[in-house]
């Protein structure tokens, strides 16, 4: 007879790993974002109206703020797909520095990269001066908080594509091709499909860190109200204000959408696992 | 040996009692950014000055940042026992938020509380290519000024209210002062105040990048070259004169300007906690005498006493200051009107 019941798992425990999380993530998420909440509840509906949903300058900041990282993860998704790409698929010679240089914006203090990437950008430095007599302004505008989110996005969908692409075989593309399929056929039917909830997820990832992103876009964005004034930004000015009620009301409303942005993605993603 | 192992733990405990009483006299004072050198100095002369008179030892930790952020910190629980802070409506924020120091502080200590003064003043760069010489040409289309925000840096309002200040004094003449309290003039000075609301917008509209604190503003206009004109304290620019030759930089001081009063205060439920009421005390009330009010003049903020004043009067140009209580009616008047939000800075970026 076999013997059934708590013991079938590898690990055991599971009572005391599932009590373990929920503690460890209570302390570390929740009980700091239930007190956001809580903060919040001190507002009637119409002054959180006011204060975080209607204040033009308010909404300046959310847009700016999630169409900026929305911009910086689509350009992401697409070179950082052709960065993983070649890292996979093709032997050169300095490959593995090459690979470890990817990593980077994971470490570099983000503060770090806004200085070194305003620098570089500005009319005044070394490609700001080729771009300034185009009429390209990067540094203090919109275009220069693309740029610094899509310079701490790269590694999130480089990282997340790579283990994918290499699963991928050359011999599917091999048989694509076999059968009669074009290069784009192959690449439309064979190859995208299979890499795409990875694309996916490392937008996603990309995204949502893109939103969250302070310290370099602080240096680069010249910070005017209504036109260059990110979100998080806005709530470091309103806690200095010592608008505690507003600076939490913003919180909650960026938290809520990144939130339901989120939750689209991962259906998408969830979605394009079907068809595989 | 015997005798030495039996007394040794009482000794280890008797040391570390006389050391822990040593160090018991310790006091934190809280301030902005360019008190840096000034309380540097001047921490080590109350020093001497309190051994040689209380016969105590003490010790005087510094924090330093922007002026709205450090009150910030006090509020939210930084033990300060004095906070010396870049304007008045810091001090008012952790009288009202946190109701550490009663609301009439500013009247506890002479001259409103504020031992030393300083102004503004202008960097540009070397040579003087775009001929700056005053408030008026940071208007011209061909100017950029680099500023810090005024929602949230010290130094920031002082050059917002300077501005507008100045604009009225053009407007209204020499006792613009009293017209502007005076019912009969009323005209006049709504007609100036619209000059000046004018004026200040132009002047923003010329800012490409608006830092937080007074420091970023300046590694944007000295290491980062951006922008023609920087504005920052006075104070400041006098004390990095050297360093500032050789970034290629210049000074021009405005001759009409604001008498920028940074203000001390104990904040007593922190000395009344730790007590260190009398020693905090005697730490501000230093700042007044001969010797702090030295200090202060060596470290270029403008004296208070008769004595430094004729002392370092070289040190700085004589030009023609206006009071905030004069001209603004005070600090929470001025906050109301031009920082609050949907104030006047608000409208300046309203399209």
């Amino acid at each position: 007879m076999k013997k059934r019941g708590k013991s079938q798992r590898v690990l055991p425990g599971f009572g005391l790993t599932l009590g373990f999380t929920l503690t460890y993530l209570s302390l570390l998420v929740l009980i700091p974002l239930g007190g956001l909440f809580l903060m919040t509840a001190r507002l009637s509906w119409a002054e959180f109206v006011q204060k975080a949903i209607t204040d033009p300058r308010v909404l300046a900041a959310y847009r700016l703020s999630f169409g900026a990282s929305l911009i910086a993860a689509l350009i992401n998704a697409v070179f950082g797909f052709i960065v993983a790409w070649v890292l996979v698929r093709y032997p050169f010679p300095g490959k593995r520095f090459v690979d470890s240089l990817v990593d980077l914006p994971f470490a570099l203090p983000t503060a770090v990269s806004g200085i070194a990437l305003t620098t570089l950008y500005a009319s005044t430095g070394w490609i700001g001066r080729l771009l300034d007599p185009l009429g390209i302004r990067v540094s203090y505008t919109a275009t220069g908080i693309v740029v610094a989110l899509t310079l701490i996005g790269l590694p999130f969908v480089v990282r997340s594509v790579q283990p994918a692409l290499e699963d991928l075989e050359s011999e599917m593309e091999e048989a694509a091709a076999s059968l009669g399929a074009t290069r784009f056929q192959t690449f439309r039917r064979v190859i995208f499909p299979a890499v795409l909830p990875s694309v996916l997820s490392g937008f996603t990832l990309s995204f949502a860190r893109a939103v969250g992103e302070f310290g370099s876009v602080y240096f680069i964005a010249g910070n005017m109200p209504m036109k260059t004034e990110i979100a998080p930004l806005l709530i470091i000015i309103k806690l200095e204000q010592y608008d505690y009620l507003a600076a939490t009301a913003i919180g909650v409303v960026m938290l809520i959408a990144s939130f339901l942005l989120l939750l689209v993605i991962n259906g998408l993603q969830n979605w394009s696992r079907r068809y595989q | 040996m015997n005798l030495f192992k039996k007394h040794l733990p009482a000794a280890v405990i008797a040391c570390f009692a006389i050391s822990v009483f040593a160090e018991s006299l310790e006091l934190l004072n809280v301030s902005y950014d360019p008190t840096r050198e000034l309380y540097r100095e001047f921490n080590e002369a109350f020093a001497r000055h309190w051994k040689a008179t209380a016969g105590q030892n003490v010790v005087i930790r510094q924090s330093h940042g922007g002026s709205g952020s450090q009150a910030r910190a006090v509020i939210d629980g930084l033990q300060a026992d004095v906070v010396t802070l870049a304007l008045a409506y810091d001090i008012d924020a952790i009288a009202e938020h946190a109701g550490l120091l009663p609301k009439d502080w500013q009247s506890r200590l002479p001259l409103n509380s504020a031992p030393y003064t300083s102004t503004l003043a202008l960097l540009v760069r070397k040579g003087n290519p775009k001929n700056i010489r005053s408030w008026e040409d940071l208007v011209r289309p061909d100017v950029q000024v680099i500023t810090p925000n005024p929602k949230t840096s010290g130094v920031a309002r002082w050059n917002y209210l300077a501005i507008w200040g100045y604009v009225l004094r053009r407007e209204l003449g020499e006792d613009f002062a009293r017209k502007l309290n005076d019912p009969a003039c009323a005209d006049e000075v709504a007609a100036a105040q619209s000059k000046a609301r004018a004026f200040v917008a132009k002047v923003f509209k010329n800012v490409p990048v608006l830092d937080r604190a007074a420091r970023g503003a300046t590694n944007t206009f000295v290491q980062r070259r951006i922008g023609d004109v920087l504005i920052n304290w006075e104070n400041e620019i006098l004390l990095s004169k050297n360093e500032l030759d050789s970034a290629g930089v210049e000074i021009v001081i405005p001759e009409v300007s604001i008498l920028a009063e940074p203000v001390v205060a104990i904040v007593d439920k922190n000395v009344d906690r730790k007590g260190t009421r009398k020693v905090a005390q005697a730490y501000l009330e230093y700042l007044y005498s001969p010797e702090g009010q030295d200090i202060a003049g060596k470290n270029y903020y403008r004296p208070t006493s008769a004595d430094a004043i004729a002392k370092y009067k070289d040190q700085f140009p004589s030009i023609e200051l206006f009071s905030i209580g004069d001209v603004f009616g005070g600090w929470s008047e001025a906050h109301r009107v031009h920082f609050a939000d949907g104030g006047e800075f608000d409208r300046i970026y309203q399209p």
